[in-house]
């Protein structure tokens, strides 16, 4: 138990000496991308190997033993998922990319008994090759913050936490400041919320801190819907600590005594992690009846959500923590006046909260350094789809699309061209694609200007090979499968223009149709309750104004010019190429196929269902698409 | 069919009555007994004194819930954006065809497999995925998942 700012200071003097004191470190990355890759059986095998070799190995931090150590961990996300399953080398710094089981002998015997490299499991691009992480273009332009800890420590270690200068920022906001000083530093700062709103963090503290009613709650919103992202997980799973500090310190500052995470159901590592976390600062005194010894108490419980994408919205969220629906209600009254169980709360993304201990431990002037005037610090972003290397990554606010995709992201799959880039997710955002809007910095504001916005972080690259009719049609999809059905603007609107999309990709769309399609998709956005609903046509509103032409091409020539619309496709034999060897004909599962042996034979495009079959099964390659 | 509820109790004396543990009583429940039984929430409501109709509606609301018994491998196929663009489809249309499953038909006459999608396992890095039961499995091909099914249902014999 850590009972006073001077025992923290103390223990983390112990922690930091028996940190130190393994000289050599090896960080196996523990996210779900490598874990999916066997990660976790590396990490056992490396230790196993280690020990039969005699190597002071250390799975944790022994205080007693003072020889030099080996440490072995299992990290947070590094973010390279592509290249996984990672394991990092410290002190050097070297990053040994796709490790399997059988790499695991030479590693310990070379790095961990020699210190020397093993080359081969070094990245290598375009013939050049990256020992160092934060040499490869991908870390590069990044500045990891509030992802710093993940592949430097174990994730799972509140020890080491520490060791790095974890809770001192907690021990500053109890010791050193008073609930105004840190709403006000936060305000100052100019920290704005992660979870897509972008409002100010501080000023909905201090709107919570003068409610008259004493009873108060914080809430971190885990919950993570918006598919491609996935930022909000490997914070909970990589860095819960920072996370959860920041919590506390919201409790201090708008003198909250409960914490409540509500996280998706789809995220058990995650939710693991939490608990351990959990139980690890209560252990220390961290989290409980007396925080560091202070009179101060705080207590932090999980939520587990069902599945219901509404439930990432503020109101629908405290509603399903209480056991109910998870529906959107009428504000006013907002959710800093009357939140969860109907008092005052504080809802904060998890990035969010991650941000505070920054700010507080290390001044507001340091942390305005990075970013943008208007949106200061850093933000995470998943950045994923049709791009060479897909994974986690942070960068200052204002950094361009281009960079991120490009320099970063390392440019499209398969050398393919580029289209479009969606962000933000089906609801928090909207789509970008001109190559000018690739020079935009990335902030909050700028994005809205045209007609999109950063939303939660998830960056979905897509190549030439992209429909985005179909693509308006699967967010359409996701939307109205998600719609809580509490208002009619959305439950109906997005219907009908879920109809009107699928009609289109099927080839029995009309001009008039596009004319609709605009004039519910702003009904929508107008007349809808809650956030889901009014942004619910921004991907169609975009790929309207921006890819008109797509649209026509499918209702007026009847053609997907990317190839992806199954109805519009058609087959047909090339009968110069034919052989007449009848494979076809035996292979299509509607009988579609007629002719004569070694003759051309031919599709009756009536019966076609445009299985694709044919193709694939002919010999000569005598089959088309058009 | 009678269903042994000593397991329910169980839970139910760990949490206690008020509404908002529900949601976490449900989830255990399913976790259990893999659905939703008619007997188990009637019982519940009766336990936690909340009329059924409100049971219900929660337990209606949540996609995860699940009114109907699920197969022993609950196989999701992740059609979040990453996935999509990186070609989720045919997979998902490979599995139901190797089961027998479509859209409206998801858990196999065996009540070995249950076939779902899901938008988005926050493990995009790796598209497309699929989980088996919570287990990820990256990067899937049709092939690769028909391999899988094999696989799973060797393990049965
Ligand atoms: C349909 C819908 C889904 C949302 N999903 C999330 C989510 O998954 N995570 C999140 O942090 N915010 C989500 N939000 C935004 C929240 O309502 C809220 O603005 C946010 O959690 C506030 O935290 P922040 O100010 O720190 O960003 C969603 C909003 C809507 C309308
Ligand atoms: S806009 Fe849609 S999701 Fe939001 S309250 Fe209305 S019906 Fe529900
Ligand atoms: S979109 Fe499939 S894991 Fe995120």
């Amino acid at each position: 138990m850590i009972r006073s700012y001077e025992e923290l200071n103390r223990f983390r003097e112990k922690c930091a000496e028996a940190f130190d004191r393994q000289t050599r470190k090896v960080l196996v990355c523990a996210g779900t991308g490598c874990v999916a890759g066997g990660s976790l059986e590396i990490y056992k095998k490396l230790i196993e190997f280690g020990k039969e070799k005699n190597l002071n190995v250390q799975i944790e931090l022994d205080f007693e033993d003072k020889h030099e150590g080996i440490g072995i961990k299992k990290s947070g996300c590094h973010g390279f998922c592509e290249m996984g399953p990672l394991v990092k080398i410290e002190p050097e710094g070297w990053l040994y990319i796709k490790v399997s089981l059988d790499d695991c002998e030479e590693i310990v015997e070379k790095t961990l008994k020699k210190g020397e490299p093993v080359e081969r499991l070094f990245y290598e691009y375009e013939g050049k090759i990256y020992p160092e992480q934060f040499e490869i273009p991908f870390y590069k332009k990044q500045t990891r913050l509030v992802l710093g800890n993940c592949g430097q420590i174990d994730a799972d270690s509140i020890e080491e936490f520490i060791a790095k200068g974890g809770y001192s920022a907690l021990a500053r906001a109890l010791f050193e400041m008073s609930p105004d000083d840190i709403c006000n530093e936060i305000l100052e700062s100019g920290l704005r919320g992660r979870g897509g709103g972008g409002y100010p963090a501080g000023k909905k503290w201090q709107q919570v801190s003068r409610q008259e009613e004493k009873e108060r709650y914080v809430v971190c919103n885990g919950d993570e819907g918006d598919p491609g992202a996935f930022m909000d997980r490997s914070i909970m799973e990589g860095n819960p600590h920072r996370m959860i500090e920041g919590m506390i310190i919201a409790g201090v500052a708008t003198q909250s005594h409960e914490g409540y995470i509500y996280v998706r159901a789809e995220y058990p590592l995650a939710v693991e992690r939490l608990k351990t976390a959990i139980k690890e600062a209560q252990r220390l005194g961290i989290l409980g009846d007396s925080v560091l010894g202070s009179d101060f108490s705080f207590h932090i419980h999980i939520n587990q959500g069902a599945g219901a994408f509404v439930c990432g919205e503020g109101s629908a969220l405290t509603t399903s923590i209480e056991g109910e629906r998870g529906m959107p209600r009428v504000k006013p009254p907002r959710t800093v006046e009357a939140g969860l169980f109907g008092k005052p709360t504080v809802l904060n993304n998890v990035e969010t909260y991650a941000n505070v201990p920054l700010i507080i431990r290390d001044g507001v002037d340091e942390y305005k350094e990075v970013g943008t005037e208007k949106s200061p610090g850093t933000k995470a972003f998943a950045i994923t789809g049709n791009v060479k290397n897909t994974g986690l990554i942070e960068v200052p606010m204002g950094t361009t699309l281009r960079e991120i995709v490009f320099d970063i992201g390392g440019g499209i799959k398969d050398d393919k061209k580029f289209k479009a880039v969606q962000i933000g997710g089906p609801s928090g955002g909207c789509l970008t694609f001109d190559e000018s809007h690739l020079d935009l910095p990335l902030d909050f504001d700028s994005l809205k200007k045209v007609g999109a916005m950063i939303g939660s972080g998830g960056l979905v690259v897509m190549d030439e090979n992209t429909c985005m009719v179909e693509v308006a049609r699967f967010f359409m999809n996701f939307t109205q499968n998600e719609s809580c059905g509490k208002c009619v603007p959305c439950r109906e609107g997005t219907r009908r223009m879920l109809e009107i999309l699928e009609r289109i990709v099927k080839g029995e769309g009309t001009l008039e149709d596009l004319d609709l399609l605009e004039e519910i998709g702003k009904t929508v956005s107008d007349a809808a309750l809650c956030g889901l609903g009014k942004s619910a046509a921004n991907p169609v509103l975009s790929t309207l104004k921006y890819f008109r032409d797509e649209y026509i091409a499918h209702v007026v020539d009847k053609k997907c010019p990317a190839g992806v619309c199954k109805a519009l496709k058609s087959y047909s034999i090339i009968s110069d190429k034919c052989k007449g060897c009848s494979k076809c004909a035996r292979n299509c599962p509607v009988g579609a196929i007629k002719g004569e042996i070694k003759n051309p034979f031919i599709i009756d495009s009536a019966k076609c269902i445009k299985c694709g079959a044919c193709v694939s099964m002919c010999p000569f390659g005598a089959v088309e698409e058009v | 069919m009678s269903v042994d509820l000593t397991k329910v109790d169980e839970i139910l004396s760990r949490y206690g009555s008020q509404q908002r543990h529900l949601i976490t009583i449900l989830q255990e429940i399913q976790a259990e007994y893999r659905y939703l039984p008619r007997e188990v929430l009637e019982h519940v409501a009766d336990a936690m004194n909340i009329s059924t109709a409100k049971i219900y509606s929660v337990a209606t609301f949540y996609e995860n819930f699940s009114l109907e018994p699920k197969g022993k491998y609950v196989i999701k196929i992740c059609d979040g954006t990453a996935c999509h663009v990186r070609k989720s489809i045919p997979i998902l249309e490979k599995i139901r065809e190797i089961l027998s499953l479509n859209e409206r038909k998801v858990t196999t006459d065996d009540m070995l497999f249950t076939v779902e999608t899901v938008s988005c396992l926050g493990a995009c890095g790796l598209a497309p995925v699929l989980t088996v039961n919570d287990a990820v499995y990256p990067a899937m091909t049709p092939e690769k998942a028909e391999k899988l099914i094999s696989d799973l249902r060797e393990g049965e014999i």
